[in-house]
C-alpha cells in the first residue's frame, strides 16, 4: 500500500532549524512542512511590509532554505510552509534568490495569496466573536487575514510545485494538503479530511509530539533534548499514520506525547473547526507499536461549516513594564516594600493606566498568591501597565528602575521594556469573501 | 496523592481560553480523574486567574479529560500583563491537586516518557 512520510520541519516562528535539515537528509520523506504563524505574526509581518514592501514574510525564511532547499530539490522532498506571512509572494522571490545563488535548477515555486481580507473587511462591517461589536469599533486596524482551507496548496502540487508558500491557512492543512494530493481524496470526504486533519495537528508543533514540551522528571524522563528529532507521519491512504521520528534523533514518540500534542489548543474534542471539516477527535485512538512508533486513527470528520475564521491585528495602546531582584533573608518583604513605593510613585506622577500589574517573580507571578509554595530565596520585583500613550509605558518601568537608589537595600539586575501591543480580534466571514490565488515562480 | 503522580497535563490558549488537557498514565486511574477532577474543582484551584466558566470534555478511549477555561489569560496572549502570557504554566499548577489515595490501586507509572 502507498505510504506517504511527512515531516515537520518547524513548530514556530524561531525553532530550530537543524532537525528540519536532519528530516530531509535521513527522514526518507516526500513533504517537508514548516508551520511558522502564530495568530499575531502576521499582523506585525504586515507592519513590516508597510516599512519595505519586499519584506513582510518570515524573518528566517531565507535562513532556512539555505539550510534544507539544496537536500529538498536533490530528494525530491516537496515544501510546503506558511513563512510567506503578509507577504508570500516576495518569500516566493526570496526562495528563487536562495536556489539561485545555489546554483539549483528546474525549482517550481507557488506562493498562495488571498488570505489579506483587509479591503473586503472595512467594506462590510462583521460583528467580531468576541464582543459582537461591528469590526469598525476596533482602532488602528493593521490587518485581517482569512485562515485558507487546503485546496489551493492541494492545486499547487497538481501544478507540479516543488515549493508552496503561503500567508495564513489553517495551520493543519498545510499537512492534510500532500494527503488530499497523493490519495487522491475528494474534499467532500469529511472522514478522510478529520484524519488527515488529526495528522496535520499532532505535527504542526514538530517537536512537541516527539517529546519537546514534556519532559518533567523524574515522571516524565525524555532523552537527548537537545538534539529533539522532529516528526515524521508515516500516512496510509485510508488516512491512518504512524507517527516517528528519525532513528538517533533525540527526544521519544510515545502514547504520551502524542496524546498531550493531540489536546493541545483543542476545545471541544468533537468538533475541531478547521477550514476543510470539523474533525472530530474524540474516538481517536492511540497505540505504541514499537520503539518511537505510535499508531493514530479513528479520526472522524463532519461537513465544513459555511464561514472563515479572520484573526484582525489592531493596535491597542502599549505596555510598560519594569522589574528588579532581591535576594536573601529578607527579600520577600524588601520585594514587598518594593512594589508599595512603585505603586505610590505611578500615583505621585499621575502615571495613567488602565490596568496595573504588581508580582513577586519566584513567589506569585504565574498563578497568584493562592498557591505560594514557602520562602523564597530570591524574589523579582514585576511590575506592568497597560497606557494610551509610550510616554506613560515607559514611566513604569523608570520607576521600578529607580529603586536602585531609592527604593530598599540590595535591589539588582533592573530591567525595563516598552512595546505597542498588537492585539488579535476574530471575525467570521462568508466564504466567497476570501479568494486564493496562485502565482507560480520558476528557477 | 497528588495529581502529578497519576497523570500528566499540557496547556494551550486559543484567545482568552485555556485548555488544560489531564491524561492518566494508566487506564486504572481514569476513573480517579473522572471522579475527582471535576470542573467546579479546577475553577476553584484557578480561582483569581479563571474568570469564566470551565467545561470539561472527556475522553474515556485516551484516558483523558480537557478542561476549557473562560476568560483565563488576561485578554489572551496578545494583550495580557501576565508574565506567562500564554497560561502555559497553568497545566503545571495543577498537577498539585490532592487526590485521595484508594485502596487497591498502585501508584504507577513513572520512568521514560
Amino acid at each position: 500500500m502507498k505510504t506517504i512520510r511527512i515531516g515537520a520541519g518547524a513548530g514556530y516562528s524561531g525553532d530550530r532549524i537543524e532537525p528540519a535539515l536532519e528530516l530531509a537528509e535521513k527522514g526518507d520523506i516526500q513533504y517537508l512542512v514548516f508551520e511558522c504563524l502564530a495568530e499575531r505574526t502576521i499582523a506585525l509581518a504586515q507592519q513590516a511590509r508597510r516599512k519595505d514592501p519586499e519584506k513582510g514574510y518570515d524573518p528566517l525564511l531565507a535562513e532556512r532554505m539555505e539550510a534544507v532547499l539544496r537536500t529538498c530539490h536533490e530528494r525530491g522532498i516537496r515544501i510546503v510552509t506558511n513563512m510567506g506571512a503578509a507577504n508570500p509572494f516576495a518569500g516566493a522571490a526570496k526562495i528563487a534568490e536562495v536556489a539561485r545563488a545555489r546554483g539549483i535548477k528546474g525549482l517550481k515555486i507557488a506562493a498562495i495569496t488571498g488570505d489579506d481580507v483587509l479591503a473586503q473587511l472595512k467594506a462590510r462591517d462583521f460583528p467580531l466573536m468576541e464582543t459582537g461589536a461591528p469590526v469598525s469599533t476596533l482602532d488602528g486596524i493593521v490587518s485581517a487575514n482569512a485562515y485558507l482551507g487546503a485546496a489551493p496548496i492541494v492545486e499547487a502540487l497538481k501544478e507540479g510545485a516543488d515549493v508552496i508558500i503561503t500567508g495564513r491557512v489553517a495551520d493543519p492543512a498545510l499537512f492534510l494538503a500532500p494527503l488530499i494530493h497523493e490519495f487522491d481524496w475528494s474534499m467532500a470526504d469529511w472522514n478522510l479530511l478529520g484524519k488527515g486533519t488529526v495528522v496535520g495537528h499532532l505535527l504542526e508543533c514538530a517537536g512537541q509530539v516527539t517529546g519537546g514540551y514534556f519532559a518533567d522528571p523524574p515522571v516524565k524522563n525524555v532523552a537527548n533534548l537537545a538534539r529533539l528529532g522532529f516528526p515524521i507521519a508515516e500516512v496510509k491512504p485510508d488516512g491512518s499514520a504512524i507517527i516517528t521520528k528519525v532513528a538517533g534523533s533525540g527526544g521519544n514518540v510515545c502514547a504520551r506525547t502524542c496524546k498531550e500534542q493531540l489536546l493541545y489548543e483543542i476545545h471541544d474534542p468533537a468538533r475541531y473547526l478547521t477550514p476543510d471539516v470539523v474533525a472530530d477527535f474524540s474516538a481517536v485512538t492511540i497505540t505504541e507499536i514499537g520503539p518511537d512508533r505510535v499508531q493514530v486513527d479513528g479520526g472522524r470528520g463532519h461537513p465544513k461549516t459555511d464561514t472563515l475564521k479572520v484573526s484582525v491585528g489592531h493596535l491597542e495602546g502599549y505596555i510598560g513594564e519594569g522589574q528588579i531582584s532581591y535576594a536573601g533573608p529578607g527579600a520577600l518583604e524588601r520585594g514587598r516594600l518594593a512594589l508599595d513605593i512603585v505603586c505610590e510613585r505611578l500615583n505621585l506622577a499621575c502615571v495613567r493606566t488602565s490596568e496595573l500589574r504588581f508580582d513577586l517573580i519566584g513567589l506569585d507571578a504565574i498563578h497568584g498568591p493562592a498557591h505560594a509554595m514557602g520562602l523564597p530565596a530570591e524574589v523579582r520585583v514585576r511590575v506592568a501597565g497597560r497606557t494610551d500613550t509610550a510616554r506613560d509605558a515607559a514611566r513604569i518601568g523608570n520607576e521600578v528602575e529607580t529603586l536602585y537608589t531609592n527604593g530598599p537595600a540590595g535591589g539588582g539586575g533592573a530591567s525595563k521594556n516598552t512595546r505597542e501591543v498588537m492585539a488579535v480580534a476574530s471575525v467570521l466571514i462568508p466564504r466567497d469573501i476570501a479568494v486564493p490565488k496562485i502565482h507560480y515562480l520558476g528557477v | 496523592m497528588k495529581l502529578r503522580e497519576i497523570a500528566h497535563s499540557r496547556t494551550g490558549d486559543k484567545g482568552d481560553i485555556s485548555n488544560i488537557s489531564l491524561i492518566a498514565f494508566a487506564p486504572e486511574h481514569y476513573p480517579l480523574l473522572e471522579k475527582y477532577v471535576t470542573p467546579e474543582r479546577v475553577r476553584q484551584h484557578f480561582t483569581g486567574i479563571v474568570r469564566g466558566e470551565v467545561t470539561r470534555y472527556a475522553l474515556p478511549a485516551l484516558g483523558a479529560l480537557n478542561f476549557v477555561m473562560e476568560r483565563a489569560l488576561g485578554g489572551g496572549v496578545t494583550r495580557t500583563l501576565a508574565l506567562d502570557a500564554h497560561g502555559k504554566c497553568l497545566s503545571s499548577s495543577l498537577m498539585a491537586l490532592d487526590i485521595p489515595e484508594l485502596d487497591g490501586l498502585c501508584k504507577p507509572a513513572a520512568g521514560e516518557a
